[in-house]
């Protein structure tokens, strides 16, 4: 079991006043708080934080760590010392909280889940016997858009907490078979029941476990809410002349009139082409001329002819 | 670490399709009804317009467990929960477009 220094999470001296101790927590909590904070790291690192104030925020526990003294170091290899009885310390967390798993340091030198106190009990109906749900756990599941379209089963891997067989709470890898509904988009959550963090205490209920949606990229299309946007590319004489070309959708290959004239950038709208749902997204099919880029001679001559016969400014409303 | 064999999982999807009532609510939230009430009344979360018992979007349970977390974890009131809230949900609106 490695050592951790609190003081050095919060970024505090050892003689950091009450004060001084909550200002720092809460400035730390707002930057690094996972409700709200873009840093990577922000879960892991929020934790750390609250183990720490946890700590340092209760006198007893402070001065119960504060024995340690100044010669150990974050990370160092750490025993408490012998007849050692952190069970008598209570906890925070309660009835907004749902359990949550410091690190086992913190739960050899303070026992952990003993009792619980209702932050919103205030003074007199203080401390109670724990029963605490389990804690939320929040992934993140990568599916395809094609997995949207048509519904699909992914098997996902996570760690979720988990009491093992002498009561300590340990990381399992657990694999899930999570059923995908059909017209799910990016940032949707899925919320599984009862998947989350372990209760203790009876009648307590385990976390759930919510998963954000994200797409892995699918070139050439791309979600936009339900609605799928494709690039198609198309030559100058279906831009001019209007051809029907085939077009890529999630659902297959369809046919698309280009209407005659259509520049780049001209979108044409498949209704129902898009994700699934209620009210279905539609597909945005968006026109791209491609040149050649290598004409031969005789295209070269033909486009030469087409010069003379259509002479043009498009750049005129440029002040050109 | 053992690995148990895969389970197979529904979920609900947490939007407008999913409606809870508000006993289910405050199961999800894992909060006494009084909370939900305060919230409610702060503007945290909104029910259901136009009916009679209170029920909540997929997406109000998602509010919720957020303002909860703040409350617990920054010190914040409800007003000011409701506030990042807001803010943090516009964000979010600018960062998709």
């Amino acid at each position: 079991m490695k050592f951790r220094d609190y003081y050095e999470t919060l970024g505090l001296d050892r003689n950091a006043s009450a004060d001084d101790i909550k200002r720092a927590y809460r400035r730390l909590a707002r930057k690094y708080h996972p409700d709200v904070s873009k840093e990577p790291d922000a879960e892991a690192r929020f934790k750390e934080m609250k183990e720490a104030y946890e700590v340092l925020k209760d006198p007893e526990k402070r001065a119960a760590y504060d024995q340690f003294g100044e010669n150990w170091e974050a990370g160092q290899e750490f025993q408490p010392p012998p007849g050692w009885d952190g069970s008598s310390f209570t906890y925070g967390g309660g009835e907004f909280g749902g359990a949550e798993h410091f690190s086992d340091f913190f739960e050899t030198l303070f026992g952990g889940r003993g009792r619980e106190r209702d932050p919103f009990g205030g003074g007199f109906s203080g401390y109670r016997e724990a029963r605490m749900n389990g804690e939320d756990v929040n992934a993140r599941i990568q599916i395809s858009l094609a997995d949207s379209f048509h519904g699909a089963t992914r098997q996902l891997a996570l760690e979720v907490p988990e009491v093992g067989s002498d009561g300590r709470v340990v990381r399992r890898q657990k694999t899930l078979n999570v059923t995908i509904p059909k017209g799910i988009t990016a940032g949707q959550r899925i919320r599984l029941e009862g998947q989350g963090g372990p209760a203790f205490g009876s009648g307590a209920k385990p976390g759930d476990l919510y998963l954000t949606v994200e797409f892995t990229p699918q070139p050439p299309f791309e979600a936009r809410g339900r609605d799928i946007h494709v690039t198609l590319p198309v030559t100058p004489a279906e831009a001019v002349l209007g051809r029907t070309v085939k077009a890529p959708t999630l659902g297959g290959t369809v046919e698309v009139r280009i209407p005659p004239g259509s520049s780049t950038g001209k979108k044409l709208r498949l209704k129902g082409r898009g994700l699934p749902g209620r009210e279905a997204g539609d597909q945005i099919v968006e026109l791209r001329i491609v040149v050649p880029e290598k004409p031969d001679s005789a295209t070269r001559a033909l486009y030469e002819e087409l010069e003379k016969a259509n002479p043009q400014n498009p750049r005129a409303g440029l002040g050109v | 670490m053992t690995a148990k064999k895969p389970t197979g999982v529904h979920g609900v999807v947490l939007d407008t399709r999913t409606t809870f009532t508000l006993v289910e609510f405050c199961s999800a939230c894992g909060v006494e009804q009084r909370r939900i009430v305060e919230m409610v009344e702060e503007g945290v979360i909104e029910p259901i317009a136009g009916q009679d018992d209170w029920r909540f979007h997929g997406e109000a349970l998602l509010r919720a467990k957020r303002a909860l977390r703040l409350v617990r974890d920054l010190g914040v009131n409800w007003p000011g929960a409701a506030l990042a809230l807001d803010l943090l949900e516009e964000i979010e609106r600018l960062d998709r477009r």
